[in-house]
């Protein structure tokens, strides 16, 4: 009886951490879907459309999972496909430079602006 | 003075707002990427079209000639439209063309062929689209033209038209 109570316990146990496991996979998914702009459509996600481009690449994002992939893997695996363009936080590169460093610049720009006025007033 | 040149520099901006605005908004907010000129093809393994074995890329692009990469589907409209010109183009004796039959239902694939004929030297099927991603596609019809070096040099998104085939014919030669 009580070797029984053990193996139930074990069974639960084991269903509940794949149950979890799944649920982690499902939210690394989407989570990943969400960071991958749909290439065909207009300003949506690939987790948003539901253009064949998107649905292909939510299978390929679920395979690389199952696969063991990393969420990392997976952008480079599809960066490498498609370019920069495909996820919606590209990395620091050349080309990405402008994209970067431009807020920050103009920040600097107004905040010395600000600072000469204030200056000038006093 | 001063007050002249403030305005001036505030035209100067507005005015530069309103170029890249008004170009930016003219420009089709689809993106079509630049050709990832001249990346070597991906190595794999894929279903025959009319065998049950799986086909090796390197005995699929084991010749030292051109080959053409076409990416169709019988549910897909455009592919009906250039069909056609992918039939003439498979009488070009210095071009070898392979069918990527994607995301398909087998019968229907089968069906679209015997209906419109077979312009390929070779059909894999790609059912989950695989394939298609490893090339680099965004959907159907997509073509690519790959070199003696085993490498994707050209590819067109979308159905071809007779310009196209002109440059294919002009590329191959």
């Amino acid at each position: 009886m009580k070797i029984l109570k053990i193996l139930i316990v074990l069974l639960l146990s084991i269903g509940f951490s794949n149950l979890k496991s799944d649920e982690k996979d499902y939210e690394l998914k989407n989570k990943i879907l969400k960071n991958i702009r749909c290439l065909i459509c207009q300003g949506q996600s690939v987790y948003d459309s539901e253009s064949e481009f998107a649905s292909t690449i939510k299978l390929i994002v679920e395979k690389k999972i199952n696969e063991g992939f990393k969420e990392e893997q997976i952008y480079y695996y599809l960066i490498e496909k498609y370019g920069d363009w495909v996820v919606y936080n590209p990395k620091l590169n050349k080309n990405t430079y402008i994209l970067w460093l431009l807020p920050l610049l103009l920040f600097l720009l107004g905040g010395a602006i600000i600072r000469k006025k204030l200056k000038f007033k006093n | 003075m001063k007050k002249k040149f403030n305005l001036f520099i505030l035209a100067i901006f507005l005015i530069f707002c309103f170029i890249v605005f008004y170009k930016g908004l003219n420009r089709p907010s689809i993106y079509s990427p630049k050709i990832i000129n001249k990346i070597d093809i991906p190595t794999f393994k894929a279903k025959g079209f009319n065998s049950n074995s799986y086909l090796d890329s390197k005995k699929i692009f084991e010749k030292d000639i051109f080959y053409i990469v076409n990416i169709w589907a019988s549910w897909c409209v455009p592919c009906r439209t250039e069909h056609p010109l992918l039939m003439r183009l498979s009488k070009n004796q210095s071009v070898k063309l392979i069918g990527l039959n994607y995301r398909d239902n087998l019968n229907n694939a089968k069906k679209f062929i015997n209906e419109f004929g077979n312009p390929y030297s070779q059909i894999i099927i790609d059912n989950d689209g695989d394939l298609s991603v490893e090339f680099g596609a965004y959907g159907v019809p997509e073509t690519f033209i790959i070199d003696k070096n085993k490498r994707v040099i050209k590819r067109f998104i979308g159905p071809i038209n007779k310009e196209i085939i002109k440059e294919i014919k002009l590329i191959v030669k």
